[in-house]
């Protein structure tokens, strides 16, 4: 059924595509030295642990790691949403100050505006740019279509479930064309069926936008499923411990023995860093 | 109210017998009240000038309306209650957004707002009469200040509880400088302030009857005087009952329309 729903996917998303609006392609990511402390009153929080990263030009990069080891935070400094303590990012050939429309940051919550339709939250960003209106509810249609929800332009967000909501999140990033998704754990609150399908849908608009992602997540058949490369990070604060690159042909299928072995491999790592992290706080 | 919930499911198809269910008893209750109200009056335990039955009360609404004196009186004080309301909305708007935006203005403006709030508007009167006269101002000041605190206090709660999350994806998304206030901001405190908005009008409603009953050109609250001045205690009924349909009329045209669509959105029962 993944399979199936993957090449259905393909297809609207090579119509999609095939529109003008709809080819922003990849730019390279740089970080260079980034890390962030938290002040907290009189302490000083350590967040992050200064992340080097060179991500290429439509490369799916998952980031690997415990709750509260800092990975969001590094989206979020990626995004121009926060800044961080020192270190620079690089999108393209310039450096991230503040947020612009070349990389949009999905949340896990799906943030999207419960006062304005499905319609007119994926247009939200058109707006912004200041398109038409003709032309705006077009392309928004037609991203709406691409995440397969088609009849539900009128509908407002409370009366739609979760996978919906990410999908109408999805379709709101996609519209305005950016560069770069940056997608933090936009799956983890879905059941396990839902959570298939959408990264089923996810790679077939990766592979045919050829986007660069960096996608934050803790769980490791995810990372595994859709990373060209995982990086497995520490727990706070955060640093990344190792790298593996995923050689698994595409579209991955979750019960692929290959995919399996991967991702025991990576949740062994994983439980060792935590584990290496817990005895010397425990101390 | 309960009725009105179910008439806002999506797309039901027409009054169901449960949604009509509290309208009769709701029209058996009034009939009830009414019929005991008449009984009660026509057994003579008082003079009909303290208290007439509702069939007299209603015959002199009539004949008020149909001397014109009524619809005058309601069409000066509903102008009044529009400029001074009028007023109210937008300095509250603004002030409101100011206060929910600027933490400064937040401590400063926002704690006297807070500490306004609890005096009942009808105390401004008197400096109100001193500042301009017993006059068209003073009446109009009354109402601005009536409805401007409860405005400015709802308007500021919804800014400040803002989820910060929407802010985020806005300016993500490309939202810069107004566009952020009205297309997110605003929008996102429409359920607080729309409550600000209506305990703002009530209270302008409540001013402005305070300032007419002292004021002698014709109105609604100068009706109400003249019917006491007059022993009329059945055109002192009748204006009540007017002032009563008037504010549930304004309620249903102005309010309604807007929480129906507030609830339809956010998903609110």
């Amino acid at each position: 059924m993944v399979d199936q729903t993957a090449r259905e996917s393909r297809q609207v998303v090579a119509r999609a595509v095939a529109e003008p609006q709809a080819k922003g392609e990849g730019i390279p990511l740089r970080i260079v030295g980034v890390h962030k402390t938290f002040a907290d009153r009189d302490r000083r929080i350590p967040a992050l642990q200064p992340i080097d990263l060179e991500v290429g030009a439509g490369e799916f990069v998952c980031l690997l790691g415990p709750s509260g080891c800092g990975k969001s935070t590094l989206l979020s400094i990626v995004a121009g949403l926060e800044p961080a303590s020192g270190g620079s990012v690089w999108a393209g050939e310039r450096e991230v100050r503040g947020t612009d429309t070349d990389r949009v940051l999905l949340f896990q919550e799906a943030a999207l505006f419960p006062w304005l339709d499905v319609q007119h939250n994926v247009e939200f960003g058109l707006r912004q740019a200041g398109m038409p209106r003709a032309e705006r509810a077009a392309v928004a249609r037609r991203f709406i279509d691409l995440v397969h929800l088609g009849g539900f332009e009128r509908s407002y967000v409370h009366q739609l479930s979760g996978g919906m909501r990410q999908r109408v999140a999805l379709a709101r990033a996609l519209a305005i064309n950016p560069a770069v998704l940056l997608m933090d754990e936009p799956f983890g609150a879905l059941d396990a069926l839902t959570r298939d399908r959408l990264q089923a849908e996810l790679e077939a608009i990766w592979a045919a936008t050829r986007k660069t992602i960096l996608f934050v997540t803790h769980n490791v058949r995810e990372a595994v499923a859709l990373g060209d490369r995982v990086l497995v990070f520490s727990p706070r604060p955060g640093r990344i411990v190792r790298e593996f690159r995923i050689r698994l042909p595409r579209p991955r299928r979750l019960e692929d023995h290959a995919l399996v072995d991967q991702a025991a491999e990576i949740l062994a790592v994983l439980h060792a860093a935590a584990e290496m992290e817990g005895g010397r706080h425990g101390r | 109210m309960a009725a009105e919930i179910l008439r806002n499911r999506p797309r039901a198809a027409g009054p169901s017998r449960a949604a009509l269910l509290p309208w009769v008893r709701r029209l058996g209750f009034y009939l009830a009240l009414l019929a005991l109200w008449e009984g009660v009056a026509r057994a003579g335990f008082w003079p009909p000038w303290i208290l007439p039955g509702p069939l007299t009360v209603i015959e002199t609404l009539v004949e008020g309306v149909q001397r014109g004196t009524f619809v005058t009186g309601a069409v000066v004080s509903l102008r009044r209650l529009a400029i001074g309301y009028g007023i109210s909305l937008a300095l509250g708007l603004v002030l409101g957004l100011l206060i929910g935006r600027i933490k400064v203005l937040d401590e400063t403006l926002g704690s006297l707002v807070l500490g306004l709030q609890a005096l009942p508007s009808v105390c401004w009167l008197p400096l109100a009469i001193l500042w301009f006269g017993l006059n068209e101002r003073a009446i109009i000041f009354v109402v601005v200040l009536g409805a401007l605190f409860s405005i400015i206090l709802g308007v500021q709660a919804g800014v400040k509880n803002t989820p910060p999350l929407y802010l985020k994806a806005a300016r993500n998304l490309g939202a810069r400088g107004p566009a952020v206030y009205t297309q997110v901001v605003l929008p996102a405190a429409l359920p607080a302030i729309l409550s600000g908005l209506k305990q703002g009008w009530s209270f302008a409603w409540r001013s402005l009857m305070a300032g007419e009953l002292l004021y002698f050109t014709l109105s609604l609250g100068n009706l109400l005087q003249i019917g006491r001045d007059l022993n009329d205690a059945a055109q002192v009924m009748a204006v009540m009952l007017l002032i009563v349909i008037i504010g549930v009329c304004i309620d249903q045209i102005l309010f309604a329309p807007f929480e129906r669509r507030v609830r339809e959105r956010w998903g609110l029962a």
